[in-house]
């Protein structure tokens, strides 16, 4: 493992659980390990129900019922978080070294205050001695850094459209400028056009310097493609395929992560001639996970030893890592017969 | 396109005005249209352009301002509670949000029940019943024993929208109004979703209105593309001519919002 200065963010085994009224425990994220450098991207991709959004929660390290640490470290700046105390992370790691966007982030902002208290109250809880002229100076700087008008700052949520409280709740989580933002479908609930505002901010937060690295959630291929430097594709909790962004749409390993690229939309000619392939079945429920191979019941190269035994990551090689297992030779020709 | 056959819904000159004064919001505008049966029709447009309202008039759920909306030839008359039902029975809708979509207080099997009622299935035998309800159940890939008991909410998202095709699976409609049924729903069972409104489709042979906002999956699953700005048509025509040669500056960058993974995406135009 490399223990290099520009490395932002480094987990190593995470596991965490959620312990449901009948004391039935729940892995959702099961041995996660993943880096983040500086001034790089990655992106979790993966169907509803497999773990993406509880991994971004576990990520901060402030755990609250329903969901509790099982075992692994979060090391931010060579600080292991999560060791810490649920206040000393709240007062100390959120806001200055994680921000979070949550995936319905525009219900953040109180109705009955001007947008500018927000911004004050971030700043009372995080740098008390900091006078409320000073805030609005910075506040509006930063604002218009990002592009947002600064008027924003003197109204109502009410008077925002959707896009534009999207983008002002990313702006307010940024401005003790965190190290690692995660971004958990920051733009699922918008139309095309104002994504594509949110995706352009996000982009231009790092180039900004007002973030050093960027963990970005969600479930469109296109959008991850077009953001991340590299790709996660996860299932039932676990990490099925590690590799860069191209690597992942153009030629995934995991045969998952190739039906998931079976799913792709874009207007560009030549979609029509292709049939959509979905992946049948549902993920598994993870009360009671499978011993073997989780994808083993909706695998269509599936083989009798998959049911056997827990598969292992296996690493590919530069940055690559799959979980299968068959050889890549293997899978890449199954998937040329496949078409 | 089939010219010579009369289409199944149109509209002259269709208006809705929201408000009066200084509130007056024109959502839709004097739009024409001809949908022809056993087309695929998308209506394509950023939010705020006026499609859902467009969709609720198209329902009969709201009374065009001016304008009038043809259903087979004839002028469409839903004046009385009892024609508007004649009418639903004809046309159907999936709408976005499958949680809101459903009465909470009715289990599955009798919100199916009601749609083997409604195409005056009443006096059939229980088991028959039983039988096209797990007919349509499994046309979309449920099983229709493990639901009997269970009430909407207990499913998740993309179960909701399937059980809603199933709905539309035993009404058969001669139109079926798809206000972007997959915008709620993750990439991976929208194709299922997709897939499985197209297979109905050829099935029964319905008209389909598909209303979003992402050009790509219009692309995907029509033949003939509305392009709508401020409630107006700005561009219509075949799918691949409006979307692979764009005329208006709107279409262009309608195309250009989508994420695209063979080409360059060019962010600096927003």
């Amino acid at each position: 493992m490399s223990v290099m200065s520009n490395v932002v963010l480094e987990v190593r085994d995470l596991t965490t659980k959620y312990v449901t009224r009948f004391r039935e425990e729940v892995y959702a994220v099961d041995h996660v390990s993943l880096q983040v450098e500086e001034g790089k991207s990655l992106g979790i991709a993966g169907e509803s129900g497999c773990g993406k959004s509880t991994l971004a929660l576990s990520l901060m390290g402030y755990y609250f019922p329903p969901l509790h640490y099982t075992c692994g470290e979060i090391i931010i700046d060579g600080r292991d978080i999560s060791a810490m105390r649920p206040d000393d992370v709240r007062k100390s790691i959120l806001g200055t070294e994680i921000a979070y966007i949550p995936q319905s982030a525009m219900n953040a902002l109180n109705p009955t205050q001007k947008v500018i208290h927000f911004v004050e109250d971030v700043f009372q809880a995080h740098d008390p001695f900091k006078s409320k002229k000073e805030i609005h100076e910075f506040a509006k700087e930063a604002f218009e850094t990002l592009g947002l008008p600064e008027e924003v700052l003197q109204k109502y949520p009410v008077e925002l459209s959707g896009g534009m409280k999207q983008r002002t709740v990313i702006a307010v989580s940024v401005l003790l400028c965190p190290k690692v933002l995660i971004a958990d479908e920051p733009s699922s609930a918008l139309d095309v056009t104002t994504q594509k505002m949110v995706i352009k901010m996000l982009k231009g937060l790092m180039e900004n310097g007002f973030i050093k690295s960027m963990i970005f959630i969600t479930h469109e291929l296109p959008l991850l493609y077009n953001v991340t430097d590299d790709i996660m594709v996860m299932y039932a909790g676990q990490i099925v395929e590690k590799a860069t962004a191209r690597e992942a749409v153009f030629d995934p390993l995991h045969p998952y992560a190739k039906g998931l690229m079976g799913s792709i939309i874009v207007p560009e000619s030549g979609l029509r001639d292709v049939k959509l392939a979905a992946i049948p079945g549902v993920p598994p429920n993870l009360k009671d996970p499978p011993v073997g191979c989780r994808f083993a019941e909706r695998c269509k190269y599936v083989r009798a030893e998959c049911k056997v035994a827990a598969v292992p990551l296996y690493d590919a090689g530069g940055g690559r890592a799959y979980r299968c297992i068959l050889s890549e030779e293997v899978l890449r020709e199954a998937y040329q017969h496949a078409g | 396109m089939p010219a010579e056959k009369d289409p199944c819904l149109s509209g002259r000159g269709v208006t809705k005005v929201f408000g009066f004064g200084r509130t007056r919001t024109v959502a839709v505008d004097h739009v024409d249209f001809d949908f022809h049966e056993g087309e695929v029709i998308s209506i394509v447009g950023e939010s705020g352009s006026g499609k859902t309202t467009l969709a609720k008039v198209l329902l009969g759920l709201i009374n065009p301002t001016e304008g009038e909306v043809y259903f087979q030839g004839k002028e469409r008359d839903i004046g009385s509670y009892r024609k508007k039902k004649e009418y639903w029975k004809q046309i159907q809708a999936i709408f976005q949000d499958p949680y809101c979509s459903y009465n909470i207080f009715r289990k599955i099997d009798t919100v199916l029940l009601d749609c083997i009622h409604m195409r005056g299935g009443r006096g059939l035998p229980r088991a028959k019943k039983v039988e096209l309800m797990a007919e349509a159940c499994s046309f979309v890939n449920l099983k229709f024993d493990e639901l009997t008991n269970k009430y909407p909410f207990e499913l998740s998202g993309g179960q909701m929208q399937r059980l809603m095709i199933a709905r539309i699976f035993l009404l058969k409609p001669k139109i079926l109004l798809a206000d972007e049924p997959t915008s709620m729903i993750d990439a991976c069972s929208r194709a299922t979703i997709l897939d499985m409104l197209m297979q109905l489709r050829d099935e029964i042979g319905m008209t389909v209105v598909f209303i979003t906002h992402d050009i790509g999956l219009a692309y995907y699953v029509s033949d003939v593309v509305y392009i709508m700005e401020n409630g107006r048509f700005v561009e219509s025509g075949s799918a691949d001519n409006v979307i692979l040669h764009p005329k208006e500056t709107y279409t262009q960058r309608l195309i250009n919002d989508v994420p695209k993974i063979y080409e360059e995406w060019d962010l600096s135009t927003v």
